[in-house]
């Protein structure tokens, strides 16, 4: 790397020599010409920080600050759709489609895992609690990306009501766009969602289940309040703080997409991205993916912690 | 946690129905194992991406069983390598006879039929190839002369349905047929009704002859390929493998895969729970901290990462897949190492004297072993699928067809879209039900293991 930029700098400094003759003409003998050219091409790798190693603090410090700033240069390989290779656009154009596709697919499932798990959860044993628990556990073990196979060759060989590859075809600078991608988003969403919901239902369950049996709870029910309320409002705002901390950690997660999932629908998220610039070792990309969703997780949990003093009034601190 | 005895391990597992499914499965999943290492030989393992080896077979067919819900049945594919020889004399004429009888109960014409032999032979026998069809004609479809030799040796020759010489032989014969042969394939015109062209059934004999002066001619090798679409139990992909070979080669390397990776993170994360939960104080600190920087690493990007750079190797995997294995097991072991540390018997042998190791090996694993065989059994599956993820992405090892190699062939030829079921059904539902088994298992064990579960 350090020898490419280096060679960019001579190559740099010999074509601003040669368009410009009369910096040429201004020299008396060639030795001193190529000394002139000599100290130019030192003192630019002195300030690009290049006759230092990778190591030295000061190369690495100014990297941070960049990379602090979202500022992770340029790919070596990968480009955008646009055809740029500056790493925050390529990041820029992946990531809402990874939020489209899978925060959508998290929220729904999570809403659809929270109001069952209650349901299965509220009453244990019931048919309504084996069903979900056997479908989780059925349905975890089944691999997503699998499904997806399965659900191309069902909808979009089949029956012919999807397309079986995720990336619209149309231009992104067509009006049509954002229509054709919601449409060739739909099959991806049903699978992730079909999955994803058992396992969810199964971890609230559990929580609940819990909780269920907690003396207030009794005592409330002695008092005859009403089952639904019981279990909507009490039992569920207790169980809120591990339920927060999975949303949070799944809903970061979920930037990350699935890269399995988006290779089999060939979704353009950032999922292929990562596995794209792993596979041809495109650091700069590998760097910049990586650190956007740090810094997402870091964020979702400490919105998680927040939201712990609002649910349970133990964890607060004075 | 009291300990339990292995009575009660049966005596839960016999109560209980999913248990039960689970160990049924298994069992059948290891004797299939064991009939596959047993009658398939090892060498073809390595054949799997050999293409030679394919050669004969046909190119993305359907599994056979499939003509049973059909009212029209496709035609299957039929390798015959066992003629019927007759030997005998006419004169100064020697003649071989080669005889191939077939079959032909299906509604579609063969895709094509291909005649491969060796012959051993001095001069320049003549060979010759007819087809005697159910209906009593015998039509002419090849005869030539093999190449002039003057000493005695193999010749090596494949005779195809797309010959010219039997497309211009079975025209000469074109009054046998009522309607035009022109455009038509070979093999539409030799299995087809005189009056119109569609297929006849019944029984055809392909006659090879080798007519010859010397006596020591002889046919050392002659196989006769009816090329269909269908073949074998489950059918075969685009590189003409048989999928049945490579989902049975499937089982045991799974299994491998699975309770290789599950044993051995299981038992490091024990290990290492366990002693950091005994020790406490600056030792747990440390080595807990340790284990969260392991815990916090997103898994399935590192694995891409270790196996693009470092190795794609099967076993080198498997090592990956131990590292992340192990952290999640040693967190609760050390949880449970940390109530167990307190209790009398632990604090008697502390004060006997009793050297660490020998403390959280002989007193604290043997309480742990309920749960740890339970998470063995739940961490199966989980590595089966990341195998096969790894694997689908194309960074598995492609010199062994895992299940997840079989897809991921399948997706690179979109056998979704094209709607090639028998390829991408069956690796999936093997791999699913691997992991229900093991998770039926682990269920069960949990449940002996943690009995507030029993609710």
């Amino acid at each position: 790397m350090d020898s490419i930029l280096k060679q960019g700098v001579s190559i740099q400094v010999r074509t601003e020599i040669t368009d410009n003759p009369t910096i040429a003409k201004s020299f008396s003998s060639v030795t001193e010409f190529d000394f002139f050219i000599q100290t130019q091409i030192a003192q630019r790798i002195k300030i690009m920080g290049l006759d230092e190693p990778w190591y030295s603090p000061q190369r690495i410090g100014l990297s941070m600050y960049k990379i602090l700033f979202l500022d992770f240069g340029y790919a070596t390989f990968l480009t955008s759709d646009s055809g740029s290779s500056d790493v925050k656009e390529i990041i820029l154009e992946k990531l809402p489609r990874t939020i489209l596709l899978f925060t959508t697919a998290t929220i729904i499932v999570s809403v659809i895992g929270i109001f069952l798990g209650t349901l299965a959860g509220s009453k244990i044993g019931s048919k309504t609690d084996r069903v979900t628990s056997s479908f989780a556990i059925i349905s975890s073990s089944f691999p997503v990306w699998w499904i997806g196979m399965l659900m191309i060759f069902l909808f979009s060989f089949t029956y012919q009501i999807f397309p079986a590859r995720a990336t619209p075809l149309i231009p992104f600078t067509d009006p049509n766009y954002i229509g054709s991608l919601l449409y060739h988003m739909t099959l991806p969403l049903i699978t992730i969602v079909m999955i994803g919901f058992g396992s969810w239902a199964y971890l609230v369950r559990n929580f609940i289940v819990d909780i269920v049996q907690e003396d207030f709870i009794f005592a409330k029910k002695t008092i005859g309040i009403n089952q639904k309320k019981i279990i909507y409002k009490h039992a569920l705002k207790n169980a809120a703080p591990p339920i927060i901390t999975v949303l949070a950690l799944s809903l970061s997660g979920s930037l990350g997409g699935a890269i399995i999932t988006e290779a089999v629908f060939d979704w353009p998220g950032m999922g292929r991205l990562y596995f794209e610039a792993i596979t041809v070792m495109d650091l700069p990309v590998i760097i910049g993916a990586t650190y956007i969703l740090t810094v997402f997780f870091l964020i979702s949990i400490f919105v998680a912690d927040l939201l712990y003093g609002y649910f349970d009034p133990r964890v607060r601190t004075e | 946690m009291t300990s339990i005895t292995l009575k009660e391990i049966i005596k839960e597992f016999s109560k209980n129905r999913i248990g039960i499914a689970g160990i049924i499965i298994l069992s059948i999943l290891i004797f299939t194992s064991i009939m596959v290492a047993i009658f398939i030989p090892i060498d073809t393992f390595k054949e799997w991406n050999n293409p030679e080896k394919w050669i004969s077979y046909p190119k993305v067919s359907v599994p056979v069983w499939i003509n049973l819900f059909l009212n029209e049945k496709i035609p299957e594919h039929k390798i015959l390598d066992n003629p019927n020889i007759n030997n005998y004399r006419i004169n100064d004429l020697s003649i071989i006879s080669h005889r191939f009888g077939i079959d032909f109960e299906y509604d579609f014409f063969p895709s094509d039929f291909i005649y491969e032999f060796t012959s051993k032979y001095s001069e320049s026998p003549l060979l010759e190839i007819n087809v005697m069809r159910p209906d009593g004609i015998q039509l002419k479809l090849y005869s030539t002369s093999l190449p002039i030799t003057n000493s005695y040796s193999n010749h090596n020759e494949r005779v195809f349905s797309t010959d010219e010489l039997i497309r211009k032989n079975l025209h000469l014969q074109s009054n046998k047929f009522e309607f035009s042969l022109i455009n038509l394939s070979s093999q539409d015109i030799i299995f087809s009704k005189t009056g119109i062209n569609e297929p006849l059934k019944g029984k055809y004999i392909f006659l090879i002859k080798l007519y010859g002066n010397n006596e020591a001619n002889q046919i050392t090798y002659s196989k006769m390929i009816i090329g269909g679409k269908a073949f074998g139990i489950m059918g075969t992909d685009e590189l003409r493998r048989d999928l049945a070979v490579g989902i049975l080669y499937g089982t045991p390397l799974a299994l491998f895969i699975g309770l290789v990776v599950a044993l051995a993170s299981v038992i490091m994360g024990l290990l290492y729970g366990a002693y950091a939960g005994y020790k406490g104080k600056k030792t747990d600190e440390g080595m807990m901290r340790f284990n969260d920087v392991l815990y916090a690493l997103p898994a399935l990007p590192f694995l891409i990462i270790l196996s693009v750079t470092i190795s794609n190797s099967i076993f080198v995997m498997v090592g990956f897949l131990m590292i992340f294995g192990w952290v999640g097991v040693a967190k609760i072991a050390r949880s449970m190492s940390l109530q167990i540390k307190i209790k009398g018997f632990v604090e008697a042998a502390n004060m006997m004297g009793q050297k660490d190791r020998k403390i959280v090996l002989r007193h604290i694993l043997p309480q742990l072993l309920p749960y740890a065989f339970a998470s063995i059994a739940i961490s199966v599956p989980a590595a089966i699928t990341t195998e096969a993820g790894l694997s689908f992405l194309g960074l598995g090892d492609p010199s062994f067809p895992t299940w997840g190699q079989i897809l991921h062939d399948a997706n690179v030829y979109g056998a979704s879209a094209r709607g090639l079921w028998w390829w991408i059904i069956p690796p999936g539902i093997m791999i699913a039900i691997t992991g229900l088994a093991f998770v039926f298992i682990g269920n069960t064990l949990e449940v002996i293991a943690n009995p507030k579960l029993k609710r």
